[in-house]
């Protein structure tokens, strides 16, 4: 089972490593989305793969009465998902507040804004008033 | 006393989830948060007194022994780091009171604050490389926040370049950390140290120069600096004087602790890339500096410069080198956020951060000249402020080891830091005033208490710098041989086995 799932983490992160690189924030970030689950998979694949033994121990015992499953992967990925979750969200936001501020959420346009003249004097408008 | 250890995570987070609560009470806010700060680096002090008489402290959570549970690791290092960040978080709650608009108050500010100083010091005190990601994402959420907080048109472009390259950074720092899971089955660093060097070497490689790329993003290395220049001159001058001060040393710190406990299995071959990095960050940083024409920008791309010192002293990996890399990053945060303050004050003033449209400080206001100097010429190192001895040590320790050209290399940078100071002094404080800039009155007095604190401690450390680099010898000491690490979170007998092959 490890072969496919390696095979599935490569392809994944090759896709999102194509996207991440594109011009496109939103591709950015559905590039963004892509390496996340592929890192998550590489995390579940790396911990060992166990088919049919759940790590369940029986209400009588105290103990899994023999080999189980590797848990810890799990536990490790459903915090990174969440992580991941939060930070995506955040990112989208950000584009969205982006492209009705400046109109767009292509990178090189973003940098022509940067550069051109301003139209009006830099207002101070973080200035604590007196 | 293993509470003590966890505080100055816990105080910060407690704190933040009651100002959640105070939401909208302005002043409540106001006056818990910065008092907090104050209990924050009292705190920090205590525990790293505690460390300094009685070595290494570490908490288990929950009694979960290492390295089944979650450890958490005050070595000298760690403590220092902490402290740093309580000295940071009291100087710019202070100036903050003062700088930040009541809107930005309005929409979190201060409970953001202490979100990022509790996943700081979280990063610095975790024994957990997993552990060690999720006080990094808590950081950077609530950095991207404060960075983007104000939806200003500057603060979006520079946002987006700082969230997109941080998350893409985070994601190779999960992934290095699957690796080394599935390679060692443990992530305990403490733990890891002992198993990492019965790993295959080639494979153990692959993971460092991994864990070498996420941290070096973090902590602006040539050649993954772009995002610092492009975002750090948006946000208010207190969220960027604690960015400038702590941010990027937080990838350092990362750096020195796995660069020193974890991957020293084949240091001609990491470190001496680690050298090579720390030499072109110097000069790009330095260049980029001496380029610009923004007070802000200029202080930005010396972040950089500054950067390549500390990893030039963790890459040369003796005891003195990295001596001087804990000096120089104590020294760097207190001088580098100060300026960030100074620069604040300076826009007050005259309106503006573009040295063209900047003049007649001196003449105005000689005593923000002067408090503008001290950290400036302790930045460019000269004697006897703390930049001097930071630039010394590092730079006698390459000698030590005949590494004549990042000698020259650091040399040299040396000077060109003091080009762009000059240039900042010429243009701001001694040239005549520019045709229709009009000086503001002076700004309040609660501005300048940080900034006299802080070139204060920049003078104590240049005029009594035997306890500090006392201090920072003791942590190169704990640094060099991990045993005593190993043995305070996994006890005597792992800590036998240390370096031991199979």
């Amino acid at each position: 089972m490890e072969t496919p799932l390696a095979l599935t983490v490569g392809v994944l992160f090759a896709c999102g490593l194509y996207l991440v690189m594109q011009r496109n924030l939103l591709r950015f970030v559905f590039g963004l989305l892509l390496l996340s689950g592929s890192v998550n998979l590489l995390i579940f694949t790396v911990g060992r793969l166990t088919r049919g033994a759940p790590a369940f121990v029986p209400s009588e015992l105290s103990t899994p009465p023999g080999d189980v499953s590797n848990a810890l992967p799990q536990a490790l990925i459903l915090t990174a998902i969440v992580i991941g979750f939060g930070l995506v969200v955040f990112a989208m936001i950000l584009l969205l507040r982006t492209y009705e501020r400046l109109g767009t959420v292509k990178t090189e346009e973003l940098s022509a804004h940067l550069e051109a003249p301003r139209p009006v004097p830099m207002r101070h408008d973080d200035e604590a008033p007196a | 006393m293993s509470w003590l250890v966890g505080a100055p995570v816990i105080l910060p987070l407690a704190v933040a989830a009651l100002l959640f609560v105070l939401q909208g009470r302005r002043e409540a806010q106001r006056v818990i948060s910065t008092a907090s700060t104050a209990l924050l680096v009292t705190l920090s002090a205590i525990l790293l007194y505690r460390v300094s008489e009685g070595g290494i402290l570490v908490a288990q959570f929950g009694e979960w022994r290492a390295p089944f549970g979650i450890s958490f690791v005050a070595d000298h290092l760690s403590a220092i780091m902490v402290v740093i960040t309580g000295v940071m978080a009291v100087a710019t709650a202070v100036y903050a009171l003062r700088d930040i608009d009541p809107d930005r108050e309005a929409l979190g500010y201060h409970p953001l604050f202490q979100v990022l100083l509790a996943g700081i010091n979280g990063a610095f005190l975790t024994g957990d490389l997993f552990n060690m990601y999720v006080w990094f994402e808590v950081l950077l959420i609530a950095s991207f926040v404060l960075l983007t907080l104000g939806n200003r048109r500057e603060q979006l472009e520079g946002g987006i370049k700082y969230v997109a390259v941080n998350l893409v950074s985070s994601l190779v720092f999960l992934g290095a950390i699957g690796l080394v899971y599935g390679v060692t089955g443990t992530l305990n660093m403490a733990d890891l140290a002992i198993r990492l060097p019965q790993a295959p070497g080639g494979l153990v490689s692959v993971i460092a120069m991994l864990f070498m790329v996420a941290f070096g993003i973090k902590a602006a290395l040539f050649p993954l600096f772009f995002w610092l220049p492009a975002s750090y001159h948006t946000p208010p001058q207190a969220i960027a004087a604690i960015f400038a001060g702590m941010l990027t040393k937080v990838g350092v710190y990362a750096l020195i602790r796995v660069f020193t406990l974890l991957f020293v299995h084949d240091v001609a071959y990491t470190h001496t890339i680690l050298l090579w990095i720390a030499g072109f960050t110097m000069v790009t940083g330095v260049l980029g500096a001496a380029a610009q024409n923004d007070f802000r920008k200029i202080l930005s791309f010396h972040i950089i410069s500054q950067i390549g010192y500390m990893i030039m002293g963790l890459a040369l990996y003796t005891p003195l080198a990295l001596l001087g890399a804990v000096f120089y990053i104590v020294h760097h945060i207190i001088v580098k956020a100060n300026l960030f303050l100074v620069a604040g004050i300076v826009r007050r003033y005259a309106g503006s951060f573009d040295l063209d449209r900047l003049g007649g400080l001196y003449r105005r206001a000689p005593f923000l000249s002067v408090l503008f100097l001290v950290p400036a010429f302790s930045l460019a190192g000269f004697p006897p402020l703390s930049g001097f001895w930071a630039k010394l040590v590092v730079v006698l320790a390459a000698a030590d080891v005949g590494a004549w050209p990042i000698v020259a290399v650091a040399l040299v940078v040396g000077l060109l830091t003091i080009y762009s100071m000059t240039k900042i002094w010429q243009a701001a404080f001694w040239s005549p005033l520019p045709d229709g800039v009009e000086l503001a009155p002076r700004p309040s007095g609660l501005l300048y208490a940080p900034v006299i604190g802080l070139a204060l401690l920049t003078l104590a450390i240049g005029f009594w710098s035997g306890p500090f680099l006392a201090v920072a010898e003791a942590a190169a000491t704990e640094l060099m041989d991990p045993t005593a690490y190993v043995r305070a979170v996994l006890g005597d007998a792992a800590a036998a086995t240390i370096g031991r092959t199979p």
